[in-house]
């Protein structure tokens, strides 16, 4: 694809659906929390006010303060780090290791096809969530091992792909040459195969985003992983869910609402960059 | 003979299950027996409760031991209740059960219209309306749905029951127990009553539950409907002057039905896992509020039993789609 095409491409994408552009200022916007959380928020995130406890939202707490007199704005820009972290570090695990294993099924075939294929048949063969609570359990209760635990579950779904990109890409003559040429299978399949399944590949990591964020979230919002008074959308969305029937609503709404925010925008990206990369799946 | 096929292909996903299970209970960092020996345990009564428990023996005799143990259905003791996790389990299955069928029933009368209608008018305002609505679904996290639908049915608006489980027992008391299904046992009981109040209670929870299996329903049905309309088959059935009707429902939608079932066990992945999430929003007093209480209080053997019992639930449940799935297209049962 030439330079000129490619802007025409990006052109379309974003015209065509103005979303992606919505999406690209709510990515910008997180990434920046993520960076700058702690400079960006107006109090200590950490910081109690026994004077100040579950104030509703005013000018001084735009979302409020928590039962703990925390200010709930700061505390939800400075736990983007940690979410989008979460599901970023597993995304990318899961993306490297799918693309291996999933390489090295669909290019050699036989045998290692057939385990690296039965061991993510078992993967799949449980109810996602329930899988990851059990290795959380299993591994111990912290951080890394949710993002272990997410970084497994997704890994099929990039192993799989990954496989079906190399097998059919396995025979084609511009591989053919390569083999000709007299490189040997490594070379052939990193230099010539994976660099051309590499943009539907991040497609999938972009659609695969919101997933890993909802799972990072749900597992501490039932209370594994991060621990209190760590600032974390799920955490916050659990610790405000006791207020519900007191009814003080920016307790929980506001973190929810972050994460909300964080899965569309992954969403529309991943749309959008289907658009962008592959113009024949638009539907 | 497609049957028995269809049942013994089910049998390495189950080995494979039972493989992990064991794994994630014996193989993994952590020592369990200085965990079931307790805090003042010394060394040797670490040794002692290792090898009562046949855990210095190695892993391939483990694993025997763990296979006899699941074929006389003993899944261990759970330590926070001090019962059988079997026990444990079985009782509070129906709950979830009862649901996760509901939350399915939403999902699919939803989402199956909404895909149908939008396939009918590709390109206009009801599709995009139709791809907006679960689009969006799909971005909300299941808990917070279930938080906000609590928020504002039950605290702004006062139409939907307190969120304390099940049942208000302090208003009434649970039907006796035939299925463990509230509504169906309180219909047989023919306490109506009680079947509206338990009905009542299970209504915000199956729609925060099934409101995330919306899009992947709708997304199937519109692109299935869309190729099904677009065949010869349905262009031959109009050209004959076969009424609308007729030709959306017998011969367009039957023949979307079968990619349909296929997505339903992706679906039903979800609707396990996120019991879990919706269990504890709600105060269900189903199995995934146990395994929740489990894993917090480190008890292992409860833990991997429901994921155990969960994975097997799954098993069976795309086993029953895919038998479903040769009902609705023959042609399935020869192609395996």
């Amino acid at each position: 694809m030439s330079a000129t095409t490619l802007a025409r491409n990006v052109g379309h994408a974003f015209g065509q659906n103005r979303l992606t552009l919505v999406a690209v200022a709510i990515l910008l916007l997180l990434l920046l929390c993520a960076a700058f959380g702690q400079q960006i928020a107006p109090y200590d995130p950490l910081m109690t006010n026994g004077g100040a406890k579950l104030l509703a939202p005013d000018a001084a707490h735009l979302f409020g303060t928590d039962a703990l007199g925390r200010d709930i704005l700061s505390r939800v820009i400075v736990a983007a780090r940690l979410d989008l972290g979460m599901a970023i570090s597993a995304v990318v695990l899961s993306f490297l290791g799918g693309l291996a294993l999933g390489a090295v099924a669909g290019y050699f075939g036989g045998w290692s096809d057939r385990i690296i294929g039965r061991g993510m048949d078992t993967i799949m063969a449980f109810p996602l969530f329930v899988l990851a609570m059990g290795i959380v359990a299993a591994l111990g209760n912290s951080v890394l091992n949710i993002i272990i635990a997410t970084m497994i579950i997704n890994l099929p779904f990039y192993c799989r792909f990954a496989r079906g990109e190399v097998n059919v890409r396995r025979e084609m003559g511009y591989v053919e040459a390569a083999r000709m040429g007299g490189n040997r299978s490594l070379p052939v399949l990193v230099h010539h195969i994976i660099p051309n399944i590499l943009p539907p590949m991040m497609v999938q990591a972009s659609l695969n985003m919101g997933w890993a964020i909802l799972n990072a979230a749900g597992l501490s919002f039932i209370g594994l992983g991060v621990r209190p008074p760590t600032p974390e959308w799920g955490i916050m969305v659990s610790e405000g869910a006791s207020f519900i029937i007191s009814g003080e609503w920016w307790t929980f709404v506001f973190p929810g609402a972050a994460l909300v925010l964080a899965v569309f925008c992954f969403n529309l990206l991943g749309d959008g960059m289907r658009d962008l990369l592959d113009p024949r799946q638009r539907i | 003979m497609f049957v028995w096929k269809r049942l013994l292909g089910t049998l390495p996903s189950l080995a494979g299950v039972i493989v992990v299970t064991f794994l994630l209970s014996h193989a993994l960092p952590g020592d369990p027996a200085a965990y079931f020996a307790g805090p003042a345990a010394n060394a040797a009564s670490i040794a002692e409760v290792r090898n009562k428990l046949g855990l210095d023996q190695s892993l391939p005799v483990q694993f025997l031991h763990y296979l006899a143990d699941l074929a006389h259905g003993n899944l261990g003791n759970s330590l926070t209740t001090g019962q059988p996790v079997l026990t444990d389990l079985i009782q509070r299955l129906p709950a979830s059960l009862e649901l996760t069928m509901f939350a399915l029933i939403f999902a699919v009368t939803v989402a199956i219209p909404m895909g149908v209608w939008a396939a009918t008018r590709p390109g206009s305002l009801i599709d995009h309306a139709c791809r907006a609505t679960v689009s969006a679904a799909a971005a909300f996290p299941t808990f917070f749905v279930g938080l906000l639908l609590v928020y504002v049915f039950y605290f702004l608006l006062g139409l939907a029951p307190e969120p304390v489980g099940r049942l208000n027992e302090v208003l009434y008391s649970a039907p006796p127990h035939i299925t463990g299904a509230y509504t169906i046992d309180s219909l047989l009981a023919g306490d109506w009553q009680v079947f509206r109040a338990s009905l009542a209670q299970l209504i915000l929870p199956s729609i925060s539950l099934g409101l995330f299996a919306l899009a992947p329903i709708a997304r199937i049905t519109r692109a299935a409907m869309l190729q099904a309309l677009g065949s010869d088959f349905t262009r031959t059935a109009r050209a004959s002057g076969l009424p609308a009707r007729k030709v959306l429902v017998t011969y367009a939608f039957r023949n979307a039905l079968l990619p349909l079932s296929s997505v339903l066990g992706m679906v039903f992945s979800f609707l396990l896992g996120a019991n879990v999430l919706i269990e504890q929003v709600y105060g269900w007093q189903g199995v995934g509020s146990y395994a929740v209480s489990a894993v917090l209080a480190s008890d292992y053997a409860a833990v991997q039993g429901f994921v155990l019992m969960m994975a097997v639930l799954y098993i069976l449940l795309n086993l029953l789609v895919d038998l479903l799935g040769t009902l609705i297209d023959p042609r399935v049962r020869f192609e395996a």
